[in-house]
């Protein structure tokens, strides 16, 4: 079956989610393995890393989470494919530029899924959407199960198992939430609260992971430790920063709009007039504004309005997504063309925000200020 | 974690720096980062600071800069260039060289977390057959050979449990 054919329609996808989730997008828990004595992806020989995803490939479709699934080795993959893939958070950016001797395999529901011969053997996770780290855990703990009794993986009783980074050796495991932060990046609070983190062992990082840049606000916080700690321990830990950090951009918003209302106004509406009405508009600005969309949209700005419209066109106007609904292959200006017509036609059935539905703060508030 | 530069004292002072795309970092305690400038933003030097920190990329021990790893032939020099070891053997190879890197990135320096099943059988198992010869020495010590016969039935059982597993 083709990529296209079996990844489920955007739309339903961004309806999978709790529709109170405001903050918490997605949540991933990743676990690292690697087949005992085989030499390690990044200093295996061409036809070693062919001989191993042969020996790794049908052990991963023959899991029951995989029932129905997709596998592909990734030299049958076109470079369109694998953009989707990141798109979706399939795979890596480090993923999708391998080719022969690599592979990928995903369940249904796009919520398991085993990249082949990444940076190590088997680069397995689970990702489900809103807050439900420790449900992901779960998921990724049974097909890591199942897996250990096809595979024999390498494992030392003091060290855990053996990656080929030192820096994941132990649990190799990541645990990671997607956040949504607009509260907290204008209320120029962000980098203080990603320092504070940093402190606590967590690395904070952009929408596709490892240095990249935070577009639309989201934020990526992960463990940076895997040895030392067990699984739950970890867990735990990171659940306990995601319920603080949801607690400060609660906070931010709230402040926000108390002391300055005109300033959230002025964005959320310059955003939805640039969205609705440009003719040209790059996938980044998009990302950007359409952030400021979804802040509206939680602070009830948009009466009858779904969240998941914004969720959904934050996934199809990237480019792998808007080239999929096209035949002819697209250049930047042309998909930076069609994605505005996209817009304005799927905005055009939004009303205007409205910012009256925010009640102004109490009067002895303001007399006192 | 353990302070990068002293590898002594617990760190407190976490830094980034940040060069076109390549991202560094630096844990330092409290004194190392003081006596290497990072409170003064002018005179402090990351790149410099990781050149000085080398020794922290090192996965031989001194004297042995030729060690290879017998299954799949890597060696430090391999390791400077990816910061990747080469296959799971390399964790025994390079066991000494990796150990005090593994405490400057981790909170500890044994795994405590999952295990796979058929090792923890395993595991299991020797221990209950340990403590059943020492009930059969027990048991042949105190003259008590009705226990001792018992015990030893259960031993042999055991035995042949085992090597079930590990087959």
């Amino acid at each position: 079956m083709r990529l296209n054919e079996f990844l489920s329609p955007a739309v339903e996808m961004c309806r999978r989610g709790d529709p109170r989730e405001r903050i918490v997008l997605s949540s991933r828990v990743r676990l690292a393995r690697n087949v005992k004595g085989l030499p390690f992806p990044g200093h295996a020989k061409k036809p070693d890393r062919v001989k191993s995803l042969e020996h790794i490939l049908p052990a991963v479709e023959g899991l029951p989470q995989m029932e129905r699934h997709f596998a592909a080795a990734m030299d049958t993959l076109t470079a369109m494919d694998k953009q989707l893939l990141v798109e979706r958070h399939l795979i890596s950016r480090e993923h999708a530029a391998k080719s022969a001797g690599s592979g990928i395999v995903f369940n249904g529901e796009e919520s398991a899924c085993v990249m082949i011969n990444e940076e190590d053997h088997l680069r397995m996770q689970a990702i489900l959407p809103g807050l439900q780290v420790r449900q992901a855990w779960a998921l990724i703990d049974q097909v890591d199960t199942e897996l250990e009794k096809r595979l024999d993986f390498a494992f030392s009783p003091e060290l855990g198992y053996l990656t080929a980074c030192p820096t994941n050796v132990g649990t190799g495991i990541r645990v990671s939430a997607m956040l949504h932060l607009p509260g907290l990046v204008l209320a120029e609070q962000i980098n203080p609260i990603i320092q504070s983190v940093n402190k606590l062992h967590l690395a904070v990082r952009g929408l596709y992971g490892e240095g990249t840049e935070a577009l639309g606000n989201i934020f990526q916080v992960s463990n940076q430790t895997t040895l030392g700690e067990s699984e739950a321990a970890i867990v735990e830990r990171i659940n306990k920063v995601l319920a603080q950090i949801i607690e400060h951009e609660e906070n931010a918003r709230a402040k926000l709009l108390e002391t300055k209302p005109k300033v959230v106004f002025n964005h959320i509406g310059r955003a939805y007039g640039i969205l609705g009405n440009a003719h040209s508009i790059s996938s980044k600005e998009t990302m950007n504004l359409l952030s400021l969309l979804r802040l509206g949209m939680d602070l009830g700005m948009f009466p009858g309005v779904e969240r998941t419209l914004v969720d959904e066109l934050f996934l199809t106007t990237q480019p792998a997504h808007l080239q999929q609904q096209h035949v002819k292959k697209l250049d930047t200006d042309e998909r930076d063309l069609l994605r505005a017509d996209m817009m304005r036609e799927r905005l055009g059935r939004v009303g205007k925000p409205d910012h009256t539905v925010i009640k102004p703060p109490p009067a002895d508030d303001a007399a006192t200020n | 974690m353990l302070c990068s530069a002293c590898q002594k004292k617990e760190a407190t002072v976490f830094l980034t720096e940040i060069v076109g795309d390549k991202t560094h970092k630096v844990d330092l305690c409290e004194a190392c980062s003081k006596e290497k400038g990072a409170s003064d933003p002018g005179a402090f030097a990351l790149a410099d600071l990781l050149h000085g920190l080398g020794a922290s990329q090192e996965i031989s021990p001194p004297g042995s800069e030729d060690l290879k790893c017998p299954n799949c032939g890597f060696t430090q020099a391999d390791f400077k260039k990816s910061g990747r070891l080469g296959c799971s053997e390399c964790y025994t190879t390079f066991a000494e060289g990796l150990e005090g890197l593994l405490k400057t990135m981790h909170r500890g320096t044994r795994h405590t977390g999952k295990m796979p099943q058929a090792l923890m059988q395993t595991r299991a198992l020797a221990d209950k057959l340990k403590s059943l010869n020492k009930s059969l020495e027990k048991a042949i010590a105190e003259e008590d050979f009705e226990r001792a016969a018992k015990l030893r039935d259960e031993i042999r059982q055991m035995n042949a449990k085992l090597k079930e597993v590990t087959v």
